[in-house]
């Protein structure tokens, strides 16, 4: 086995070793060096250490049986004080060795003292580790007066932390604005009134000159003259990354230590991650860019080699509760920018959206921050707002997700709010489990708590409670999330590799993007398929399919299975009704209703019962209703002009065309769409996924509707004058959202992500909507084959029996 | 059922697929995942009673069609954090023929 040494017990550094042990444990003998006396701990969540919130038994995350238990060797308060690079080994103070074939470097930042005269006396600190809390709480016993240097993000959380610990608090700030760096001036100005209330004092534009007093500190005093009294002083000023030792075994560092997009430093055998680094010239001191970091140096560690780092986007939270305040990108703006704000201040909210050429750039939110993650996702991806500009201030909730009311600012919720609908998980319960199970991630949570496992309407809420109980926007948003715990590759790489390198199967797909398991899982192996079918029309591989798709009815609380014939456009006849009844009779079907879909459903039938029920249902014409797929469902229709006296064009028989065009069509996710006769919209086709709305002139198409989870309204498409172009751009529209969404991405979130713009440029171009209706004209020839007829009447219907032997 | 007790050919259970067999009022699941391997379990997800029968195998595990938990074929433990067990039966496979027996 080779030897990896890191340097350096912080997030970045245990986070790499945590990343490595998940794809190679076997790899290498692993020796770390810790200057701290403990195991790993959270550092953010030093903050609520010193208010009060946690004790440092909560903060840890790996405890030091976790070394033992993973064989890793630790020298704990142990710093390294020489690299030697040519005989790859490094040197402690106390003496201690290590050779090494790999070197990680993570030895984070210091706090910047700020070089006034008195700097060195008793009782003035940084706030970086678990020594200057301990500092920071006895000093709070003894003492009364303490002046945070600083309004930035650390100097206020230092602030709030020893005003709670019982102190005088002052904060001395050199600008006229609070967290300059993360606020605009009004958001800035609501923080420090809510802070003043709270008690905190202000000195703003004072510049410190000297540190008074004779050992201990006893007093500051400012460039314009005037002193203050101080029994503590904590500079928070800022970080400097730590790059000493890496530079004195020269190491190329300019800012920090230089390193490539694979996290190497100059010296191959010696990756760096963390805040001592610097990458494409930046340098970052939030944890979200680390644990990118983290997993792209373990990648390489483990010598898989394929991942790359790119920068990242960062976005801040202030942890002092009963604040909400969250910050991201570029949120100053200059004169091709365009400002969206909603300020009031007697609840005490202020939005800003910083856009540019309609896309979000930059972020600031006061007081109701639930959406954070939500535009940090639109800056992240870049996404067209155009069409939803005029209510963005509103939140992505502005229209109500079913199961949770209007809850929104998570932060006030009660600890028994009911988070999670389905699985009845509060507050509270999600709360302890980040903190007791030390989760940081979504995954992690619904893993652990089942909350935003079911529906997932309730994933935006579990997100907010992850940052506010984390701190920080963590991993909670990754702007390409892997597709699931077999590859760090996100559903956009997957494909695009498919495409690019012509892979024509699953086992392919694993073997070229190096998966972790021989045979993928549920998600990734569902995912694939579709991507699979939808580029080669034809292809299908069952046994990757969920069982409601391989049994083709939805699967009941009681492992029996529901039949929804197709009834097109909601159409019947008298004999079509009589063989419902008669196969229901037949197969003493236990009970049957109209679903909201506008068709029947019989429910309680056997699986080995159910190619008997679909070849009597085939032999009277009638095919699979798909109620159970990822799949064109339904096309809901109203009168229409035959006999409504409303009605301006006949809406029935426009949804049996398009139910005939459609039907069968395998879709991300599924895909419903109505005709609605006139504006009256019987049909509700103003929530499906394409909607059709009759009028006088012709016919409105909108499209991206959702009656589900998240009610959301069409957006208005286009407007055509006959069927045929109806079909025509139903067919292109289709196709190219087969081709584009992500696997369970319904049309309402897909829309929201890419923008409505990209799909009217694609589908107004009348060329290019016509390849694309061609394209899913071949598709359904694959497609329109009924999968009842062709499993009653085939060879796989034996596979729906079960074997019976006695024993 | 003490005895090994002969079930089906093999290429009656698809790959990376189960088949349900019934043995007096008991249904068991049985298994075959890429490896040719063969599992038997209770038919009976720990979680609340899904048929484990119709979930998705990959490696040596499944996925319970209800509410996604996965099940370790040979010892029908439940894979953390979710606790729970399924009751699990000794599975081989002799010459392309399929025998289950209870543990
Ligand atoms: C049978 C039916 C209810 C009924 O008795 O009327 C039904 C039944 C189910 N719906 Fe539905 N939905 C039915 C109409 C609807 C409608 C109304 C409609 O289509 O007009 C909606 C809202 C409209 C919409 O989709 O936008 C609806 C929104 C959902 C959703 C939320 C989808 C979303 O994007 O937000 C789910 C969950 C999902 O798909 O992930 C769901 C899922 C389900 C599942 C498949 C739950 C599951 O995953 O097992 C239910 C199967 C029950 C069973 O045991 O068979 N069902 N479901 C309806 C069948 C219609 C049909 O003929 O095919
Ligand atoms: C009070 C506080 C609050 C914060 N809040 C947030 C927040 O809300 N959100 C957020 O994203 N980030 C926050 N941060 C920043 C975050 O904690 C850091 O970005 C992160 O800890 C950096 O990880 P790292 O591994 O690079 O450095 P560290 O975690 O500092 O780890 C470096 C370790 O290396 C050790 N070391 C250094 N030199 C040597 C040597 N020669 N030999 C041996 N050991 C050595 C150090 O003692 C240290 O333990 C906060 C930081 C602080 C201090
Ligand atoms: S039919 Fe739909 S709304 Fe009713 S319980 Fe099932 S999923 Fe929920
Ligand atoms: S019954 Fe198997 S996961 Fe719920």
């Amino acid at each position: 086995m080779k030897n990896l040494v890191v340097i350096g017990n912080g997030m970045a550094g245990m986070r790499t070793v945590e990343e490595l042990l998940k794809l190679d444990p076997e790899k290498y003998n692993i020796t770390v060096f810790g200057d701290e006396p403990y195991g790993n701990y959270n550092r953010i969540m030093l903050s609520p250490v010193l208010a009060n919130e946690k004790t440092i038994a909560d903060i840890m995350l790996n405890e030091e049986q976790w070394y033992l238990d993973n064989k890793i060797t630790l020298h704990k308060g142990v710093r390294v004080s020489e690299i030697d690079r040519i005989q790859k080994k490094v040197i402690a103070e106390d003496g201690t060795t290590a050779p090494y074939d790999r070197l990680l470097i993570t030895t984070g930042s210091l706090s910047f003292m700020l070089p006034l005269t008195g700097a060195n006396k008793q009782g003035v600190i940084g706030f970086r580790d678990v020594a200057d809390v301990d500092t920071m709480l006895t000093a709070a016993k003894q003492y009364k007066k303490a002046v945070i240097i600083g309004g930035g993000l650390l100097g206020l959380e230092a602030a709030n932390g020893l005003m709670k610990q019982g102190m005088e608090v002052t904060v001395v700030h050199l600008l006229d604005a609070l967290m300059e760096r993360q606020l605009d001036k009004p958001a800035s100005k609501m923080l420090k009134s809510a802070l003043e209330a709270k008690g905190m004092k202000f000195l703003m534009e004072y510049a410190t000159e000297e540190i008074l007093g004779d050992a201990r500190v006893t007093g500051l005093r400012f460039k314009n003259g005037e002193t203050i009294e101080a029994d503590l002083v904590v500079m928070a000023v800022g970080i400097k990354p730590n790059f000493e030792l890496a530079q004195k075994a020269g190491l190329h560092c300019e800012r920090g230590v230089v390193v490539s997009d694979t996290l190497q430093t100059f010296d191959p055998n010696i990756y760096a991650v963390g805040e001592c680094v610097q990458h494409r010239g930046l340098t970052y001191g939030l944890v979200a860019p680390l644990f990118e970091m983290a997993k792209v140096a373990a990648n390489h560690l483990a010598e898989i080699g394929i991942a790359r780092y790119e920068g990242s986007v960062t976005s801040t939270l202030l942890k002092v509760t009963g604040i909400d305040l969250f910050s991201a990108g570029d949120f100053s703006g200059d004169d091709n920018t365009e400002e969206l704000v909603l300020h009031d201040a007697a609840s005490g909210t202020y939005k800003k959206l910083v856009l540019n050429d309609n896309k979000v750039i930059g972020c600031v939110l006061y007081g109701d921050t639930v959406d954070g993650t939500w535009y940090f996702q639109l800056l992240k991806e870049a996404t067209d707002v155009s069409d939803f500009r005029k209510n963005i201030l509103f939140g992505q909730a502005h229209l109500g997700d079913s199961g949770h009311g209007d809850e929104d600012r998570v932060a006030l919720l009660p600890d028994n709010a009911e988070i999670c609908g389905c699985n009845g998980i509060t507050k509270c319960q999600i709360v302890d489990a980040i903190s007791e199970k030390k989760l940081f991630t979504l995954e992690e949570v619904q893993a652990h708590t089942k909350a935003s496992s079911s529906c997932g309407s309730c994933t935006g809420l579990v997100e907010s409670l992850l940052a506010h109980t984390l701190g920080s926007d963590f991993e909670t948003a990754p702007s390409k999330k892997g597709m699931c715990s077999c590859t760090e590759h996100s559903h956009e790489d997957v494909r695009g590799v498919m495409r690019k390198e012509g892979l024509k199967t699953q086992e392919a797909i694993r073997a070229t993007l190096n998966w972790k398991t021989e045979d993928g899982c549920a998600a990734c192996r569902m995912a694939i398929n579709y991507y699979l079918l939808c580029e080669y029309p034809g292809y299908d591989d069952p046994q990757s399919r969920f069982i409601n798709e391989r049994a083709h009815g939805n699967i009941q609380k009681d492992g029996s299975y529901s039949v929804v014939p197709r009834m097109f456009g909601g159409m019947c006849t008298a004999d079509q009704l009589r063989t419902i009844a008669d196969v229901s009779d037949k197969y003493e079907v236990p009970e049957m209703k109209v679903t909201g879909g506008q068709r029947i459903d019989l429910f309680g039938i056997k699986k080995e019962t159910l190619p008997l029920v679909w070849k009597d249902l085939s032999d009277a014409g009638f095919v699979s209703g798909h109620a159970y797929g990822k799949a064109m469902r339904t096309v809901k229709t109203c009168v229409g002009d035959t006999w409504c006296r409303m009605g301006t064009q006949n809406s029935t028989r426009l949804g049996v065309k398009l139910e005939e065009l459609t039907w069968g069509s395998w879709m991300p996710h599924k895909f419903k769409l109505a005709v609605s006769g006139c504006p009256r919209n019987c049909a509700e086709a103003t929530i499906k996924d394409i909607g059709v709305v009759c009028v006088d002139s012709g016919y409105e198409l909108h499209v991206a509707g959702n009656g589900g989870i998240k009610v959301r309204v069409t957006d208005f498409l286009t407007k055509v004058a006959t069927e045929e172009e109806v079909l025509e751009w139903t067919g292109a529209y289709c196709q190219l959202y087969r081709e584009d969404a992500i696997y369970l991405e319904r049309t309402a979130p897909w829309v929201e992500r890419v923008g409505l713009q990209k799909i009217k440029d694609a589908l107004e171009d009348e060329a290019q909507r016509q390849i694309l209706h061609q394209r899913f004209l071949e598709s359904q020839k694959y497609a329109q084959i009924d999968p009842w007829k062709a499993i009653a009447d085939g060879d796989k219907a034996h596979e729906f029996q079960t074997i019976k032997v006695t024993g | 059922m003490n005895d090994w007790i002969k079930v089906a050919q093999l290429d009656e259970i698809p790959a990376l697929g189960a088949r349900t067999v019934t043995m007096d009022t008991m249904t068991i699941a049985v298994f075959r995942n890429s490896k040719d391997d063969v599992f038997a379990l209770k038919d009976e997800c720990p979680h609340k009673k899904g048929p484990l029968s119709q979930g998705i195998v990959h490696g040596t595990t499944v996925t319970c069609p209800l509410h996604n938990w996965k099940i370790e074929l040979d010892t029908g433990e439940a894979v953390a954090p979710d606790k729970g067990c399924a009751h699990a039966f000794d599975a081989k496979v002799e010459a392309g023929i399929v025998y289950i027996k209870a543990r």
